[in-house]
C-alpha cells in the first residue's frame, strides 16, 4: 500500500507544479485546456464505455467499433438532414448502430463462440469493408450537423471567458449516459447478469441465463453507444471518412489506460486521454499528439491490466 | 520425456490433422537442451525424404522466373510479395506458433527502414549520415530487433487478446512519433532517394538481382522458421501458447519464451523492412501508418497461419489484387475487394488459402497421413490465453 | 498447388501484357495514365481531379491529332509510396506514354524521382504542390503546369497588410509542407510589407479537436492566417465560432474551397468577406472560364456546382499534355523529344490564363486574390477581387534572394 502512495506522488508533485506554473502563467488557458480536455474525454467515454462493455463480457475486441461511430454519424445525418430534426438524428444514430450491433452478434459472432482471435479478424475484416462502403455512399465529402440553435452558440464562464455551449452539453451528455450506465449495470437484472457475465461466464451460461440473448443484447447496447456518440460527437467536429479510425484508437487507448471491460476505467481512461491530448494540444503542439501514447506505455509498464483493471 | 508423456502433459489430440501432414515432431528435450540433442542423422534423413517433386518444382518456378515474366513482374510482383512476405512471416511465426497477434510487425520493419535511411544516404542529406551500406544494415536490424524485443516486453505483459490492441496502439505511436519529429525522422515527408548500394558490380535496384536478393531471404527466412518449430525452443514456444500454465509448471518461463519469440520475429521483420525500403526507395510515415499495420495480418491470414509459406501465398495474392484490382472492379473499390476476400477468408476458412488447398487435397480423395503434429489450430489460441490464467 | 496456380496467373497475365500492345498499341491509340488519390481523406479532391482531367479529354472528343487517347486509371491512398507502385504498374504493365498524376505533395516528389528511370516516358504533374519537386533536383521529364503552394498565395500578403489593413496576425496551419509553402508565400510578402506574424500554430494532421488551440490564440492580433483542408478546416472553422472567436480570417488555398464551402450542412455565414488566394476562383469572369464551368456541370452531375481546385488543376496539367501533343501531331518519337519540345515552348491557353513552364519545367501563372462571397441563389463562391500575373517560383525574387530564404519550414519565414 505505502509503494503505491509513493508511486503516486512521484507522478502527482511534479504534475502539480506543471499545473501551478500554468495557472500562474495564463490562467484563462489553463482551465480552457482542462475544460475542453474534460469535454473531450466526454466524448472518448461514450465510444469507449461500448467497446469496453462489449470487450468485457463477450471477449470480443471489436476493431469494427470505430465504424460503427462513422456509421451512426452518417446514417444520424441522413436522418437529420430529412426530417430537420436533431433529436431525431441523435436516436437514428443509436438505434441503427445498435441494430447493426445486432446483426454483427446474431449474423456473424455467434458463429464463432470462444474464438476470440478470429472474431476479432473478422472485425478488422468487417471495418476495412464498412469504411469503403461509406465512402461509396457517402463519399469523401464533410458532413455536419444542424444542431437546435440554442446549444451551438458560446457562454460565458468566469475565468474561461466565451466557451462553446455545446461542449457542456456533451460533458452534461456523458455524466448522464454514465451513470445511466452504472444504474443499468448495478439495478438491473440484465445488468446483474451482465456483470455476472464479466465475471465468470462459464458460471453465467452454468447457471441457466440464456447467454447468447444476454451477449445480443449487450452488443447492441455498446454498439448503439458508439453510434449516438457518432452523432454527438460528429455535431461537435464532423464527420469525413478516416473518423473511424481516429475513434477507434482513441477507445484502445483509454480502455487500454483505463484497464479492459471496465466502464468506470473507461471514464477515468477517457479523462486521463484526453485532457492530455489537450494540455499537449496547447503547451506542446508538435509532440502533443503522442502524449496520450506516452501514457499509455506507462501503464503498460507499471500496471499492465490498466488502472482500474482486474489482474488476469 | 518421451513424447507420448509429452502429449499428454499438453493435453493433445493423438490425431490432430496437419495439412502438409507426415511429420512427427521431435520430442522436446528439456530446458538446457540444444537443438544438436535431437540426432543429426535423423534430422538429415528426414530432410531428404520430404524433398518431394512439387518442392523442386516450386523452387524451379521461383528462380526461373525472372526469366520468364517482364521486369514490372519480376519487381513489382515478384520482388515486392517477398519483401512483404518476409514481414508477413514474422507475424505467421508469433502468431501461428506463439499465440501472439502482433501488429506492430510493420513498425518494426518501418524502425528498421527508418534507420537505414537515416544512417545510410537518402535524398535529404541534411539529416542522413551516408554511413557504409553494411554497417547501415547491421545497425537497421540490430534496432528493428531491438524495438521489437521492446513491444514484446511490454505486450507479454499483458494476456492474448489484449496483444492486438497494445501492438496497434504501439504501432500508432510510433507512425505519429515520425510524422511529427523533423529532425530525425523528416516528418510527413520522411526519406526518398534510399536505393540499395552498388555492390560487387550489381545495381541491387534493378529487377533481376533485387528479385535474387530477396528471393534469397525470403528462402533463409522460411527455413529458418520452419527449422526454427522443430527445434526445442520453437516446441515449447507451441507449449506456451497452448498452455501456459502448465509449461511453466515444467519450469519453462512463458513470458521469456514470449518475449525471445518478439525478438526472432524482429529480426525476420528487421530484414523484410530494410529490403522494403529498398524496393520502395522511400519511407515515410504512410509506410508505417495504420493501413500498412493491417496490410500485415490481411497478408498472413490470407495465405494462412499454419505454415511458413502462407505469408508468401498471402503476399503474392495481395500484391496481385492490390496492382490488377483497379483494372477488374469499378476503379476505386480495391479496399472494398480485398476487405471482402478478407472477411470470406476469416468466416469460411480460418486456415487461409493454405485451408482451402488442405480441403481441396481432401475432396480430391488423395488421403493425407495422419500424423501426431503437435500444431494446435490456432482458432482456440484466444480463448485460451483471455481466459484469465488466475481462476480455475 | 496453390503457389505454382497463382505464378502462373500472374504468368498467363503477363503473357497477355506482351502481346497486346504490340497489336492494339498501334499508331492509331495513345495511352495516358492517370493517377489520383481515389482511397481515405483525400477522396473526394481525387475524384474530382479525375473529372477536370477527363473533361479535357472530353473537350476534344477523345482524340488528339487524329489519335485516339486512352486513359488508364490509377489510384493511390496519398501515400507516397503506393503512389510511386501505382504510377510503375501503369507505366510498366500498362504501357503508358505519358503519365498524369499525382494529387499530393509527398507523392509528387515520389514520381519525380521515379520519372528519372523512365526517360522514355513523360510525366506531367496532377495535382501536387510541393515545392521541392522542381526546385531541389528537378527531373528532365516530369512537368508541372500548375503553379504550386507557395505561389498560390502570392499577393494575399499584400492585400491583407494594404487593402484589408491587418498589421498583426497569427497563423493556424497543419504541420507538413504544403502549409509550410503557403505560408511562405503568404509571409514572403506580408513580413516585407511590414506585418507581423506574432503566433505561428502548427496542428498535427489528424488532430481534430482545435479547442485548445483556439484558446491559445493571441488576442491583440488582427486577424488569422488560417491554412487548413478539407474536413480539418470545417472542423476549425465550426469550433472557432462556437467558441465565439470573432477574429477576421485569411484563407489557404484549400481553406475555402469548393470542398469546404460545400460541405453538407449549415453554411457558415460568418465566412463571406473571408480573402484567400489561389491558382484559380469560382468567379472568374472570362468567357474561358465560364466554358470550363459549363462543360464541367454539363459533363459530371454528380460533380461539385463548379469545379474544385483540383479538378481546374488536373485539367490544367491534362491540357497542357493534350496541347503539345496536338502541337507535335501525335509524334512521340526519340523518346518523345519532339513532344518535350513542345511542351517546355507551350503557351497553355487556359481557363485561368496563360501558362508557361520555366527552366525547371515548373508552371508560371496566374494567382487570384478572391473573397468569400455568396451568390444570390444562396451558394458560396469566391469572387475575384485581384489578379497577379506571371507569378514565378521564386515568388518574383531574385535566386539569390530566395535562396537566402530558403524553402518554407516551421520557422522559415519569421517576423514576430
Amino acid at each position: 500500500m505505502m509503494r503505491r502512495w509513493s508511486w503516486a506522488w512521484l507522478i502527482a508533485v511534479p504534475l502539480l507544479a506543471l499545473a501551478a506554473w500554468g495557472i500562474a502563467d495564463n490562467a484563462r488557458l489553463f482551465f480552457a485546456t482542462l475544460l475542453n480536455g474534460l469535454t473531450l474525454a466526454a466524448l472518448y467515454f461514450l465510444v469507449a464505455s461500448g467497446f469496453t462493455l462489449v470487450f468485457g463480457l463477450l471477449r470480443n475486441v471489436n476493431l469494427a467499433h470505430g465504424s460503427i461511430y462513422l456509421i451512426g454519424a452518417y446514417v444520424g445525418w441522413v436522418v437529420g438532414d430529412y426530417t430537420s430534426s436533431w433529436f431525431l438524428a441523435v436516436a437514428a444514430g443509436f438505434l441503427f448502430a445498435a441494430l447493426l450491433g445486432l446483426v454483427l452478434q446474431i449474423g456473424v459472432f455467434r458463429f464463432m463462440p470462444g474464438q476470440d482471435l478470429r472474431q476479432t479478424m473478422a472485425t478488422i475484416a468487417l471495418s476495412i469493408v464498412a469504411a469503403d462502403v461509406a465512402l461509396w455512399i457517402w463519399g469523401g465529402e464533410i458532413y455536419q450537423f444542424d444542431p437546435p440553435g440554442w446549444i451551438i452558440g458560446a457562454m460565458p464562464l468566469p475565468i474561461v471567458g466565451k466557451f462553446p455551449t455545446y461542449r457542456l452539453v456533451l460533458l452534461a451528455t456523458a455524466i448522464v449516459i454514465g451513470f445511466g450506465l452504472w444504474w443499468f449495470l448495478v439495478r438491473t437484472r440484465v445488468g446483474m447478469m451482465i456483470r455476472a457475465g464479466v465475471d465468470d461466464r462459464a458460471m453465467l451460461s452454468a447457471s441457466g441465463v440464456d447467454v447468447q440473448k444476454l451477449f445480443a443484447i449487450t452488443f447492441a447496447i455498446g454498439a448503439g453507444l458508439a453510434g449516438f456518440a457518432g452523432v454527438v460527437g460528429g455535431t461537435a467536429l464532423s464527420i469525413a471518412p478516416g473518423e473511424d479510425t481516429r475513434y477507434l484508437l482513441a477507445s484502445l487507448v483509454v480502455v487500454i489506460v483505463g484497464g479492459m471491460g471496465s466502464v468506470t476505467g473507461a471514464a477515468l481512461g477517457a479523462v486521463l486521454v484526453g485532457v492530455a491530448e489537450q494540455f499537449g494540444m496547447a503547451y506542446a503542439p508538435t509532440y502533443g499528439i503522442m502524449f496520450t501514447f506516452v501514457i499509455m506505455a506507462l501503464v503498460l509498464a507499471f500496471r499492465p491490466q490498466g488502472i482500474l483493471g482486474r489482474r488476469t | 520425456m518421451s513424447a507420448a508423456q509429452w502429449r499428454k502433459a499438453m493435453n493433445f489430440s493423438a490425431t490432430s490433422r496437419h495439412w502438409a501432414g507426415g511429420r512427427v515432431v521431435p520430442p522436446p528435450a528439456g530446458r538446457a537442451a540444444t537443438p544438436a540433442s535431437t540426432p543429426p542423422a535423423i534430422n538429415g534423413q528426414r530432410l531428404w525424404r520430404h524433398i518431394g517433386a512439387r518442392h523442386v518444382v516450386v523452387l524451379a518456378a521461383v528462380l526461373l522466373y525472372p526469366w520468364i515474366v517482364p521486369p514490372f513482374f519480376t519487381f513489382q510482383i515478384g520482388g515486392q510479395a517477398l519483401a512483404l512476405g518476409l514481414i508477413a512471416l514474422s507475424l505467421t511465426f508469433l502468431a501461428g506458433y506463439g499465440g501472439m497477434l502482433s501488429l506492430a510487425q510493420m513498425t518494426v520493419a518501418g524502425i528498421a527502414g527508418y534507420v537505414v535511411a537515416i544512417l545510410g544516404e537518402s535524398g535529404t542529406p541534411q539529416i542522413s549520415l551516408g554511413w557504409p551500406w553494411w554497417l547501415v544494415v547491421l545497425f537497421a536490424i540490430a534496432a528493428g530487433t531491438a524495438s521489437a524485443t521492446f513491444i514484446g516486453w511490454l505486450s507479454v505483459r499483458t494476456e492474448g487478446i489484449y496483444t492486438i490492441m497494445i501492438t496497434l496502439a504501439i504501432g500508432v505511436a510510433f507512425f505519429y512519433l515520425a510524422q511529427q519529429n523533423y529532425e530525425i525522422f523528416n516528418g510527413f515527408q520522411g526519406f526518398q532517394k534510399v536505393v540499395p548500394p552498388v555492390v560487387l558490380g550489381v545495381d541491387w535496384r534493378s529487377p533481376v538481382p533485387y528479385y535474387y536478393l530477396v528471393l534469397f531471404w525470403a528462402l533463409c527466412g522460411y527455413f529458418f522458421v520452419k527449422y526454427l518449430i522443430r527445434a526445442p525452443f520453437g516446441v515449447a514456444l507451441q507449449g506456451v501458447r497452448d498452455n501456459a500454465r502448465r509449461m511453466s509448471a515444467l519450469g519453462f518461463s512463458p513470458v521469456a519464451h514470449r518475449v525471445a519469440a518478439y525478438a526472432v520475429a524482429g529480426v525476420i521483420a528487421s530484414i523484410g523492412g530494410v529490403l522494403l525500403v529498398w524496393y520502395n526507395g522511400l519511407i515515410s510515415p504512410g509506410s508505417v501508418g495504420t493501413g500498412w499495420l493491417i496490410n500485415i495480418l490481411i497478408i498472413a491470414v490470407l495465405g494462412g497461419l499454419r505454415h511458413p509459406v502462407g505469408p508468401f501465398i498471402g503476399a503474392v495474392v495481395f500484391v496481385l489484387l492490390q496492382n490488377f484490382a483497379i483494372d477488374l472492379v469499378d476503379r476505386e473499390r480495391f479496399n472494398l475487394v480485398i476487405g471482402l476476400i478478407f472477411l470470406v477468408i476469416v468466416l469460411f476458412s480460418p486456415d487461409g488459402l493454405l485451408g482451402w488447398w488442405a480441403w481441396l487435397r481432401e475432396r480430391a480423395g488423395r488421403r493425407l497421413a495422419r500424423s501426431a503434429v503437435g500444431g494446435k489450430d490456432w482458432r482456440s489460441v484466444g480463448v485460451q490465453q483471455a481466459r484469465p490464467a488466475g481462476r480455475s | 498447388m496453390t503457389r505454382r496456380t497463382t505464378w502462373f496467373g500472374a504468368l498467363a497475365g503477363a503473357a497477355v501484357a506482351a502481346v497486346l500492345p504490340a497489336s492494339l498499341q498501334a499508331q492509331d491509340t495513345i495511352k495516358i495514365g492517370l493517377l489520383a488519390t481515389l482511397e481515405g481523406p483525400f477522396a473526394a479532391g481525387g475524384q474530382d481531379g479525375m473529372r477536370g482531367a477527363e473533361l479535357a479529354l472530353k473537350q476534344r472528343g477523345g482524340m488528339v491529332a487524329g489519335k485516339k487517347i486512352e486513359i488508364i486509371k490509377g489510384s493511390s491512398d496519398a501515400k507516397p509510396d503506393v503512389a510511386v507502385n501505382a504510377t510503375r504498374k501503369l507505366v510498366e504493365q500498362d504501357k503508358v506514354q505519358i503519365m498524369v498524376g499525382p494529387l499530393s505533395g509527398s507523392e509528387g516528389i515520389a514520381v519525380k524521382d521515379y520519372s528519372k528511370s523512365q526517360p522514355g516516358v513523360t510525366f506531367i504533374n496532377g495535382g501536387s504542390g510541393a515545392q521541392a519537386t522542381t526546385l531541389v533536383d528537378p527531373s528532365p521529364n516530369f512537368f508541372r503546369f500548375n503553379t504550386e503552394g507557395a505561389q498560390w498565395m502570392v499577393g494575399l500578403g499584400t492585400y491583407a497588410y494594404a487593402t484589408k489593413g491587418y498589421k498583426k496576425m497569427a497563423v493556424i496551419a497543419e504541420d507538413y509542407a504544403f502549409p509550410y509553402s503557403q505560408v511562405q508565400g503568404f509571409m514572403a510578402e506580408y513580413c516585407k510589407a511590414g506585418g507581423k506574424v506574432t503566433h505561428k500554430a502548427w496542428v498535427p494532421l489528424g488532430g481534430k479537436d482545435y479547442s485548445s488551440v483556439i484558446a491559445k490564440l493571441p488576442q491583440d492580433v488582427d486577424a488569422l492566417l488560417v491554412v487548413l483542408g478539407g474536413a480539418d478546416a470545417v472542423n476549425f472553422l465550426t469550433q472557432y465560432e462556437q467558441a465565439g472567436g470573432d477574429k477576421p480570417m485569411v484563407g489557404g488555398s484549400i481553406t475555402v474551397d469548393q470542398t469546404v464551402l460545400n460541405f453538407k450542412g449549415k453554411r457558415r455565414d460568418s465566412l463571406v468577406g473571408t480573402p484567400s488566394a489561389g491558382p484559380m476562383a469560382d468567379g472568374i469572369d472570362t468567357p474561358e472560364w465560364k466554358k470550363f464551368v459549363a462543360d464541367y456541370k454539363t459533363n459530371f452531375k454528380d460533380g461539385f456546382p463548379s469545379p474544385s481546385l483540383f479538378a481546374t488543376v488536373y485539367y490544367l496539367n491534362m491540357k497542357a499534355a493534350l496541347d503539345a501533343l496536338e502541337a507535335v501531331n501525335g509524334d512521340l518519337s526519340g523518346n518523345q523529344a519532339k513532344y518535350r519540345e513542345a511542351l517546355a515552348k507551350l503557351v497553355l491557353k487556359s481557363p485561368v490564363g496563360d501558362i508557361k513552364v520555366d527552366d525547371n519545367r515548373q508552371a508560371i501563372g496566374s494567382t487570384y486574390i478572391t473573397e468569400v462571397t455568396k451568390g444570390a441563389d444562396g451558394v458560396f463562391f469566391n469572387k475575384v477581387v485581384k489578379i497577379i500575373p506571371n507569378v514565378d517560383q521564386r515568388l518574383g525574387m531574385s535566386k539569390a534572394d530566395f535562396d537566402k530564404m530558403g524553402l518554407g519550414s516551421r520557422d522559415v519565414p519569421s517576423c514576430p
